[in-house]
C-alpha cells in the first residue's frame, strides 16, 4: 500500500492572535488584523499599514539565549511548531530522531536580522567597508536562511531531512508539499511542515513601496486596507507570522489513534516563465497547477468545495486568479465559496502559504469557510463567490489552496476531510 | 496514488547530459577541468573590494567575469551577481547538451537551483542607499534580486521552462539537495531539469557574516588558506561561483540523440543533532542511505568527493564516516575544492560537475595545496597528483552550516572528453 500525508497537528503564529485558537477565531469571526505599522517608524514610507504580530518571545517560551540567537522570523516558527507538536499528540523524541524531517518555507529568511545587524555593522549605512568587529556572534545564521529550518530541527530534534524551502511567496505550499513528498517516498515519519516570514522592516517595505504592490492607504482606516477582489483595492498589505503542521505517514497517524485534521491528497505546482513580478490575466499556468494537482488527487473539478485564492488584493492577481479558477474548475467555479484570508492577516510572503492550508485545515474540521473580509465593492472582472465579510458554514470534503509569487510561481494544493476519499487512506 | 505524482519503488536514475562551470577555477568545462588536473588554483587576494583590515583577506574569485558579456543585457541590472553566474552557466550547461528549450513541451521543464545567501551584495548595496537617503531612493530591482529565489525564476523565465521550479536552502549542503529533488521531478512528469546553485557573497557585508562562524581561514598566503585533511587544517578560504548541470530522464536524452557526462544514481539527507547532546553525527547513515538508495553496496564505490570543511574537527568527523561505511582507507577520498574554496550553494554542484568530469575520464583528480595528511585520519586521501584509474562510481558529500548533511551518488558516462 502506498505511503500517504495527514496532517495531526496545527500550529500557528498570526496576525491578530498567538496560537491556533486565536488564529481560527479571527478568521472565523471575519476581524482584520492590518493597522498603521507600529514594529518601525514607517512615516517615511509609501504604505504605512501592515499585519503584525503581537508576539512575547519569552511568553512564548524561548530562553533568553534564543531570543537573542534566534530573528524573529525563526522565533515564529519555533513556537508554531512546538504547538503543532503537542496539538497532534506525538512523542517527537520517543522514536529514532533520522525519522523526523523538517521543512520549512521562508521568502525572505532573517532579513530583519540582516537589516538589524547591517545598519550596526555599517553605521547607520555610511561605511561600504563595513566594521566586522561589531558583528553578533550569530551574523552568519542570518545570512543563511536555512538557519529557520535548523532552529526548528533542532528543537525537534530531527535529525532526518531538513529542508528550508526559498521559492518566494509560493514557499509555504511548496514546503508543505516537500514534506509530503518525504513521507511519500518513505525518507521520513514524522515531518514538522510549513513556513514563516517575519518582513517587517524598513527595507522590506521600502522594495515593494518601490514597485508600488503594496497599498498607499493614504487616508484609510488600516483595519480595512486589505481588500482582495474589492473594486477599491490598490496593493496588498504586508503580513508576518508562521504555520507549522505535523504531518505523518497516514497508517502510523491512525495506529496511534491521532486525530487527523486532513489528507493531502494532490500538489502541483508551474511557473509562468513570463515575468518575475506581472502576471498575465488569462491564468494559464496556475490553471495548468491546479489541473495536475486535481488530476494527481484523482479528484474531479465537481470535488471542490472550497478554494482558499492567493488574493493578495492586487488588481492584477485577483483578476489573474479568477481566470485560473474558471480555467482549471469550469462552472464549479461559480458553485463554491472562494476566499481571501489575506483580506484579514495581510500578506506575510512566504510563510502565507502555511497559514493558508492551517486555515484550510481548521476549515475542513469546523466545516465554516473563512470570509473575504472588507469586501464591499465587487469588481465587475472577479465575478465568482468571494464570500465577502461574514464566514459561512459549509459542507466541505476537498479544498483547493492556491499560490503565486514573484519569480512566476503557481502553487495549488488539495486537502481532503479524513474518510473523504475514496480509494483513501491505509 | 502520490499525492505528489510520485510512482511506488526507486527513484530513477537520472541523465547529467550538460554542465556550466563558472568557478574560480575558470569559467567552462575545459577551463576548469584543466585547471583540476593541473593543481592551478583559483585563489589569491580579493581583489572585489579592498579586504585590508579584514581578517581574512584570501578567496575564490570567478577570473575574467563580465557581467555585461555572459548576461543578456537587461538583466544585468536587476540581478545580483550570484544569479549572473547562475544565468550564465545554464546558458551553458543548455547549450552543452545540445538543448534547446523552445523545441521542448513548457511544463515538462524545471528549473531547481540551491541558494545559500541571495543577491547579497545587491542587498548591501540597495541598504546603503535606504539608510544614507531614504526608503525613496531603493530601487525597483531589489524586491526581485535580493531574494533567494531570484536565479530559479530569471533562468525560469530566459528559457521559458514553465515546469515545477524549485530552491532548497541548506547553506553549503542545498546544491546536492536540488540535485536530489530534480531527479524526484524527473519521476513526475518533468523531462528535463536545470539544477545546481551558485553563490556570490564576497562583498563586505557577506564577508563580514561568514567571518562571525570563526571557520575561515586567516592565512594571507594562497597556497596555505584551506587545506583539508592536512595536518596544518586552520579553516577554508571561501569562493564565489558554482555550476548548474542539465538533468534529463535517460529516455529524454536517448530520445534526443546525446550523450552524457553520467547518472545520478542516489541521494540521502539528514541533519546532525547539536554537539550538547552527545549524539553522533549522521554523515555515515546518510552515506549508507544514499548507496542503498543508488542500488548498489559500499564495495562498488570508487571514489570519495569529501565535503573537507578544513577544520580538524569537522575533518575527522568525516574521516571517521567515510572509514565507518567503506572499511578504514579501502576508498580513495579526494577535496579538488581546494581549488576554489568553499561555495557554499555553488560548491556542491560544483563537486558533483567535477566528479562527473572525473568519472567519464577515468582520472580521480587530487587534493592540491594537501602535503602532509593529518595523522590518524586513517583515509586514503588523494595528493600530489591526479590518480589515473578506472574509477565508474562516486559519492558527493556536502555538510552546510548548521548541521546539514547530503550524500549524492553518480556513476560516470559517455562523453569522455572535456578538452574540446
Amino acid at each position: 500500500m502506498s505511503r500517504r500525508a495527514v496532517i495531526t497537528g496545527v500550529g500557528a503564529v498570526a496576525p491578530g492572535g498567538i496560537g491556533r485558537d486565536a488564529y481560527w477565531d479571527l478568521l472565523a469571526h471575519g476581524r482584520t488584523a492590518t493597522r498603521r505599522i507600529s514594529r518601525f517608524d514607517a512615516s517615511a514610507f509609501r504604505s504605512q499599514v501592515a499585519a503584525e504580530c503581537d508576539f512575547d518571545p519569552v511568553a512564548a517560551g524561548l530562553s533568553p539565549q534564543e531570543v537573542r540567537r534566534m530573528d524573529r522570523a525563526a522565533q515564529f516558527a519555533v513556537v508554531a511548531a512546538q504547538e503543532a507538536i503537542e496539538d497532534s499528540g506525538i512523542d517527537v523524541g520517543a522514536g529514532d530522531p533520522g525519522r523526523t524531517a523538517v521543512s520549512i518555507g521562508s521568502a525572505v529568511g532573517c532579513t530583519t536580522g540582516l537589516e538589524d545587524e547591517y545598519a550596526v555593522l555599517s553605521d547607520g549605512g555610511r561605511n561600504w567597508l563595513v566594521d566586522h568587529t561589531y558583528g553578533v556572534p550569530h551574523l552568519y545564521g542570518y545570512m543563511v536562511p536555512s538557519t529557520l529550518a535548523a532552529e526548528v530541527a533542532w528543537r525537534a530534534r530531527a535529525e532526518g531531512p531538513v529542508a528550508l524551502i526559498s521559492t518566494g511567496c509560493t514557499s509555504g505550499l511548496d514546503a508543505i508539499a516537500h514534506g509530503v513528498q518525504l513521507i511519500e517516498e518513505g525518507a521520513a515519519d514524522i515531518v514538522l511542515a510549513g513556513a514563516t516570514d517575519a518582513p517587517l522592516s524598513p527595507i522590506t517595505s521600502a522594495c515593494f513601496d518601490a514597485i508600488k504592490a503594496t497599498t498607499p492607504n493614504a487616508d484609510q482606516d488600516p483595519g480595512s486596507a486589505s481588500r482582495p477582489f474589492d473594486g477599491r483595492r490598490d496593493g496588498f498589505v504586508l503580513g508576518e507570522g508562521s504555520a507549522v503542521m505535523v504531518i505523518e505517514e497516514a497508517g502510523a497517524a491512525r495506529r496511534r489513534g491521532a486525530t487527523v485534521y486532513a489528507e493531502v491528497a494532490g500538489f502541483a505546482n508551474r511557473s509562468n516563465a513570463f515575468h518575475m513580478t506581472g502576471l498575465k490575466p488569462d491564468g494559464r499556468e496556475m490553471a495548468e497547477a491546479i489541473r495536475v494537482a486535481l488530476d494527481r488527487a484523482r479528484l474531479d473539478p465537481g470535488a471542490i468545495d472550497h478554494v482558499n485564492a492567493h488574493g493578495s488584493g492586487t488588481k492584477q492577481n485577483d483578476r489573474h486568479e479568477t481566470a485560473a479558477f474558471k480555467r482549471s474548475l469550469g462552472q464549479r467555479a461559480h458553485e463554491i465559496p472562494v476566499s481571501s484570508i489575506k483580506s484579514m492577516i495581510g500578506h506575510s510572503l512566504g510563510a502565507i502559504g502555511s497559514l493558508e492550508v492551517a486555515a484550510c485545515a481548521l476549515a475542513l474540521r469546523h466545516q465554516v469557510v473563512p470570509p473575504t473580509a472588507n469586501l464591499t465593492v465587487p469588481d465587475p472582472q472577479c465575478d465568482l463567490d468571494y464570500v465577502p465579510v461574514t464566514a459561512r458554514e459549509h459542507r466541505m470534503d476537498h479544498v483547493l489552496s492556491v499560490g503565486s509569487g514573484f519569480g512566476g510561481f503557481q502553487s495549488a494544493m488539495i486537502l481532503s476531510r479524513p474518510g473523504a476519499r475514496k480509494e483513501a487512506v491505509a | 496514488m502520490s499525492a505528489l505524482g510520485l510512482p511506488a519503488g526507486r527513484r530513477s536514475p537520472a541523465a547529467v547530459t550538460g554542465l556550466g562551470i563558472v568557478a574560480p577555477t575558470g569559467i567552462g568545462v575545459r577551463r576548469h577541468w584543466e585547471s583540476v588536473l593541473a593543481g592551478k588554483s583559483g585563489l589569491g587576494r580579493i581583489t572585489r573590494f579592498d579586504p585590508a583590515g579584514y581578517p581574512v583577506e584570501v578567496a575564490g574569485e570567478v577570473p575574467g567575469f563580465t557581467a555585461g558579456e555572459q548576461v543578456p543585457r537587461g538583466l544585468v541590472d536587476r540581478t545580483d551577481r550570484f544569479t549572473h553566474f547562475a544565468l550564465a552557466a545554464a546558458e551553458a550547461a543548455l547549450a552543452d547538451a545540445d538543448a534547446d528549450p523552445a523545441q521542448l513541451p513548457e511544463y515538462d521543464m524545471a528549473v531547481v537551483t540551491a541558494a545559500s545567501s541571495g543577491g547579497t551584495e545587491f542587498g548591501q548595496h540597495e541598504m546603503e542607499r535606504l539608510y544614507q537617503r531614504g526608503p525613496a531612493w531603493v530601487g525597483a530591482y531589489q524586491s526581485i534580486a535580493w531574494f533567494y529565489a531570484a536565479t530559479t525564476g530569471q533562468v525560469s523565465i530566459r528559457h521559458g521552462m514553465r515546469g515545477p521550479c524549485g530552491v532548497l536552502c541548506a547553506e553549503q549542503a542545498g546544491g546536492l539537495d536540488a540535485l536530489g529533488q530534480s531527479r524526484r521531478l524527473l519521476d513526475t512528469g518533468s523531462r528535463l531539469v536545470l539544477s545546481g546553485g551558485t553563490d556570490a557573497s564576497l562583498c563586505p557585508y557577506g564577508l563580514t557574516a561568514q567571518l562571525s562562524t570563526g571557520t575561515l581561514s586567516a592565512s594571507d598566503d594562497p597556497a596555505r588558506a584551506y587545506l583539508p585533511f592536512d595536518e596544518a587544517a586552520a579553516g577554508y578560504a571561501p569562493g564565489e561561483g558554482g555550476a548548474m548541470l542539465l538533468v534529463e530522464t535517460e529516455r529524454g536524452a536517448r530520445e534526443r540523440g546525446v550523450r552524457s557526462y553520467g547518472r545520478i544514481l542516489g541521494y540521502a539527507a539528514g541533519f546532525d543533532p547539536p554537539s550538547s547532546s552527545g549524539r553522533p553525527p549522521v554523515l555515515a547513515s546518510v552515506v549508507r542511505r544514499a548507496v542503498a538508495d543508488a542500488g548498489i553496496g559500499a564495495d562498488a564505490v570508487d571514489v570519495v568527493f569529501a565535503d573537507a570543511a578544513g577544520t580538524p574537527e569537522l575533518d575527522r568527523a568525516e574521516a571517521a564516516a567515510i572509514n565507518e561505511v567503506f572499511g578504514a582507507g579501502r576508498v580513495p577520498v579526494t577535496a579538488p575544492k581546494t581549488l576554489t574554496g568553499r561555495l557554499y550553494a555553488g560548491g556542491a554542484p560544483l563537486d558533483v560537475a567535477t566528479a562527473l568530469l572525473a568519472l567519464s575520464a577515468g582520472v580521480i583528480p587530487h587534493t592540491p595545496g594537501v602535503e602532509r595528511p593529518a595523522p590518524g585520519l586513517g583515509i586514503d586521501l588523494v595528493v600530489g597528483g591526479p590518480r589515473r584509474t578506472g574509477a565508474r562510481t562516486a559519492v558527493v558529500l556536502a555538510r552546510g552550516h548548521g548541521g546539514f548533511t547530503s550524500a549524492l551518488v553518480v556513476e560516470g558516462g559517455d562523453r569522455t572528453d572535456h578538452t574540446a
